[in-house]
């Protein structure tokens, strides 16, 4: 009602918000992250076009591993799931997340994957995106970094086509490097292209037929470990045990299931289990149950 | 087409600000969309207009502000044009990325209030 002579009109009122618009996906991600850390495993958001050789450089890598890295897998494919079953035959443990008609994986169609696949016993866990320059790159799946794989029969531009992609990228493969003698390509073109959309680049040139550039690549993989494998041995130090959650209310999944954490948690920071059941807990903390996290992450030890 | 899944989290938001505010109506929103925040303003306003159709913001009018993709230099401050090379030729740093050029936000609602 009118404030000033009680008429009863109604007010326009502006409200400033400046919320991130993906803000919901983004508490899903750093959930997915501390269940990655909390295992020591190294989670990568592999992206690229269809058909740039995602799933042929992850069939070379446990080929050239030789059983020295453990790896496994989700991978997003619109109807089928021909890529996890790949993957499988390569000897990775793989699971397919299949999509439909989304274009892009979300941090909640990952968590949901892992149930029921034993992706915590490997060292490095591969997110497969779908096969897509554009959408996959705004969405944080809680990896720890972003692998783009870009073949060299895309054409010299694609990198100034797909910005937004290659802005977000950790490390660029240059994929089927052994056609470059068939093609009429110039690989430093391609390089000046990703410096002009990526500022820090790093490019690896790789074949996964004739095993080019896996060395190097095997050598990154090795050295993007080494943080996750040193933090949770620092963790593991302090707490040499594992622990359900008590907080089994807040981790209600979209698709009902609720599931407990048989292992160890990173308890240094605050455990944030928003999950796609967002409201729920909003309503829960308007309601006055506060879950302060170091209520929360007190264990029975 | 993200865009739609965008405009969902978008109407979501504002419904809970409406709940909150005990709104009668939404007259307008101002989303940012960042050069480099991977969305075309055009796919979401088209998505907005199918999107909105029984939701709160059904009569809201939509504007979106579209933020030019900036780089520069993290020593010297020098700007760093677009479509040159990611680093600054004096410092030999990369360049660091500007605010907002890739961001994504809901930044303010009109609610009609009783
Ligand atoms: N010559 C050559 N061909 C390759 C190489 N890697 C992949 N290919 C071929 O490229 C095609 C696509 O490879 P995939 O590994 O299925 O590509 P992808 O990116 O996983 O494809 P989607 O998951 O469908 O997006 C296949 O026909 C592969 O045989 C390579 O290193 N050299
Ligand atoms: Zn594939
Ligand atoms: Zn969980
Ligand atoms: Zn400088």
């Amino acid at each position: 009602m009118c404030t000033t002579c009680g008429c009863g009109d109604t007010e326009l009122v502006p409200v400033e918000l400046h919320d991130k618009i993906l803000a919901g996906n983004d508490r899903q991600a750093a959930h997915n992250r501390e269940h990655f850390l909390g295992h020591g495993v190294l989670a990568l958001n592999l992206m690229g076009s269809p058909g740039a050789g995602k799933t042929a450089v992850l069939e070379a890598t446990s080929r050239f591993a030789e059983g020295r890295l453990k790896l496994s897998a989700v991978s997003a494919d619109l109807a089928t799931d021909n890529d996890a079953r790949r993957l499988e035959k390569a000897g990775i443990p793989s699971k397919a997340i299949t999509t439909f008609q989304a274009c892009h994986l979300d941090a909640a169609m990952v968590h949901h994957a892992l149930d029921g696949f034993p992706w915590d016993r490997s060292d490095v866990f591969f997110i497969e995106n779908v096969g897509n320059l554009v959408c996959p790159a705004i969405y944080d799946l809680g990896q720890a970094a972003n692998v783009v794989a870009l073949s060299v029969t895309e054409g010299e531009d694609k990198p100034i086509k797909y910005p937004v992609m290659f802005q977000k990228a950790d490390l660029v493969l240059v994929t089927k490097c052994d056609l470059v003698p068939h093609l009429d390509i110039d690989l430093a073109r391609i390089d000046d292209a990703i410096s002009r959309v990526m500022p820090n680049p790093k490019v690896l040139r790789v074949s996964a037929r004739t095993g080019e550039g896996l060395a190097e690549w095997f050598a990154w993989l090795e050295e993007q470990r080494r943080p996750i494998v040193q933090g949770k041995g620092a963790h593991m130090h302090g707490h040499a045990h594992s622990h359900e959650h008590t907080h089994s209310h807040e981790h209600t999944h979209a698709d009902g299931t609720v599931h407990s954490h048989p292992h160890a948690h990173v308890h240094e920071h605050p455990h944030e289990h928003g999950e796609a059941k967002a409201e729920e807990h909003q309503h829960e903390r308007e309601a006055g149950h506060a879950h302060d996290p170091a209520e929360k992450h007190e264990h029975r030890h | 087409m993200h865009e739609y899944s965008l405009v969902q989290a978008v109407v979501e938001r504002i419904e809970e600000e409406v709940q909150k505010q005990r709104a009668l109506a939404v007259h307008a929103l101002t989303v940012s969309v960042g050069e480099l925040g991977g969305v075309d303003p055009e796919l979401f306003r088209t998505a907005f207009e199918t999107f909105r159709q029984g939701t709160v913001c059904e009569k809201a009018a939509l504007t979106v502000r579209v933020v030019p993709a900036t780089w520069s230099c993290p020593a010297c401050g020098k700007a760093i044009e677009k479509g040159a090379v990611l680093r600054c030729p004096a410092c030999d740093l990369p360049a660091k990325m500007g605010e907002g050029s890739d961001g994504l936000t809901l930044d303010r609602v009109e609610l009609e209030v009783p």
